[in-house]
């Protein structure tokens, strides 16, 4: 029975390119006793394009959707997505701050936003509505292999006044739920460095650059995959890996899970229920020796009985030769 | 950078950039925390620290047709480490809406497929990513950008050859008509 319910906004790029980020955060959800409510008819954020027009159209085209949220009765969404998400915050910011911006949104809608709902992203939720402990609990597998950059790109908790969530140098949120599910995180350097963002298309060799250097920060502090949190960082990392590599002469192999895919495994969930071949480096290898918890904690006991029984029999030989 | 002739100093831009963005540029004392971290200064012919000099001293012509303006990403590494708490970001994000409403344009690949985004979400309401590259590629004049990446997209199912389509996306093409209007109607 779901404890919970919010509304969840999923956007443009979670239905297309980032199917796999949608389903496993609304599965994960799900085992955690939250219930998800999509609003009717919503339209796209806006995104960065349209703040490049004018603050005013921006704000209107995130609006529309916090209109249909608040309608429904709810006063927080989850947003998968940090483009949506900081669109939606900025919007509700702005609007917030300044009475005559507000008006002026509301004359380019239909019906009026009223300041009532707050944009949170899954994370924000896990960690402060459901807590680490309930996200522990419902571990059912670990995946010994895993060591996990955790990458949480620029605008998840940037600007701190407007994220207002987790911090905006040294985020944690992510490496909190990893180590709760029993999943190793690397000290990773490059958590919030920007990825290229949405120039993949239009500027190709400037993402690749700063791609590049993710990467090989990732590699260098020893993980073999990378979490993240959002479709552009994952797309720019994954997708275009095999840029990277044409690029700078590099031999990247990294796989690129969403932090829910991850947490999916943990709880159980299939490789297939978690959508990870739509992943384009394959991540198989490292999740291929997942066991169950009670396994684990079975082998875990017998190597602790074995090096218990290792010490007594140390101690003996000790004593042995100290009698001889 | 140039020498830059101090007796011409747009103090209009500067004041329109004020009421625009709602910040103060005379708060910054050229620290350059903000370039010090911003990713793309590599890319960026004035590095963000000398764009807020810039603006300070009224320079609206080498401000508006500079590449740095168009290729920041709103990253917001600046915002967040400017010790005089500026929104750096909003200040850039707001010189490229003076430079778009100027038609000055230093980065025409950047801005058409920003144009694309928007006409394809005004079209459905949502935005269909393969029409979006297409329609970039063929406008462009790039029209192989990305066709590397399309075996691997195709054979993981990730685009849909058709748009999804709102019911609403009148709605959202009549917020487009609205603002088209009220921007009419204030003569810009
Ligand atoms: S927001 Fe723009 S100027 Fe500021 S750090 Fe990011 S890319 Fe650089
Ligand atoms: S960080 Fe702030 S004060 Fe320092 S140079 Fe940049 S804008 Fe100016």
């Amino acid at each position: 029975m779901a404890d919970r319910e919010y509304a969840y906004y999923s956007g443009c790029s979670l239905e297309g390119t980032a199917v796999e980020y949608d389903i496993s955060v609304r599965r994960v959800m799900e085992a955690l006793g939250i219930r998800l409510s999509e609003p009717e008819d919503w339209s796209c954020c806006g995104s960065t394009p349209a703040h490049t027009v004018d603050h005013l159209l921006a704000a209107a085209l995130a609006a529309r959707n916090l209109t249909i949220i608040e309608k429904m009765g709810f006063n927080t969404v989850i947003t998968p997505c940090p483009s949506c998400m900081m669109a939606f915050k900025k919007a509700h910011h702005r609007m917030k701050e300044d009475i005559r911006f507000k008006d002026e949104v509301n004359s380019l809608l239909d019906e009026p936003y009223n300041l009532n709902v707050q944009s949170k992203s899954a994370l924000q939720i896990i960690i402060e509505d459901i807590g680490l402990e309930k996200v522990k609990e419902r571990v059912t597998h670990v995946m010994p292999d895993l060591k996990v950059a955790p990458y949480y790109g620029c605008i998840l908790n940037r600007p701190p006044e407007i994220a207002q969530f987790d911090d905006p140098e040294n985020p944690l949120s992510m490496d909190k739920i990893f180590t709760a599910i029993g999943v190793e995180v690397c000290d990773f350097a490059f958590k919030v460095e920007c990825c290229g963002a949405a120039y993949g298309v239009p500027k190709r060799d400037m993402v690749n650059e700063l791609t590049y250097k993710i990467l090989s920060m990732a590699v260098d502090c020893g993980a073999n995959c990378v979490a993240v949190a959002c479709p552009l960082c994952q797309q720019n990392l994954d997708l275009r890996q095999q840029q990277v590599n044409i690029r700078k002469n590099t031999s990247f192999n990294i796989p690129v899970l969403y932090f829910s895919q991850i947490m999916g495994l943990a709880y159980g969930y299939s490789p297939e229920e978690m959508v990870i071949d739509k992943l384009v480096v394959n991540p198989d290898s490292l999740i291929s020796s997942r066991i169950t918890l009670s396994q684990w904690n079975e082998m875990k006991a017998r190597e602790a009985e074995a090096s218990k029984a290792k010490k007594k029999e140390k101690k003996n030989i000790e004593k042995i030769e100290e009698e001889t | 950078m140039d020498a830059i002739n101090l007796t011409i100093i747009d103090r209009n831009f500067i004041e329109l950039v004020k009421k625009e963005s709602g910040e103060n540029p005379y708060l910054c004392y050229q620290c350059g925390n903000c370039t010090a971290g911003c990713p793309y200064t590599t890319f960026f012919d004035y590095p963000v620290s000398q764009i807020m000099r810039l603006l300070q001293t009224g320079q609206k012509d080498i401000i508006l047709n500079s590449r740095a303006i168009w290729v920041c990403a709103t990253c917001e590494t600046c915002t967040t480490r400017c010790p005089c708490q500026i929104d750096v970001a909003h200040i850039m994000d707001t010189l490229r809406i003076i430079a778009r409403r100027e038609n000055r344009v230093s980065e025409k690949d950047i801005k058409l497929f920003y144009d694309e985004f928007l006409s394809s979400m005004a079209k459905y309401g949502r935005i269909y990513e393969l029409g979006l590259l297409l329609g970039y590629n063929i406008k462009s004049g790039h029209i192989m950008t990305d066709a590397d990446l399309g075996p691997k997209v195709l054979t993981k199912g990730k685009i849909h050859f058709l748009p999804k389509k709102i019911k609403g996306r009148d709605k959202v093409s009549k917020i487009f008509e609205r603002f088209k209007d009220r921007t009419r109607r204030d003569g810009r």
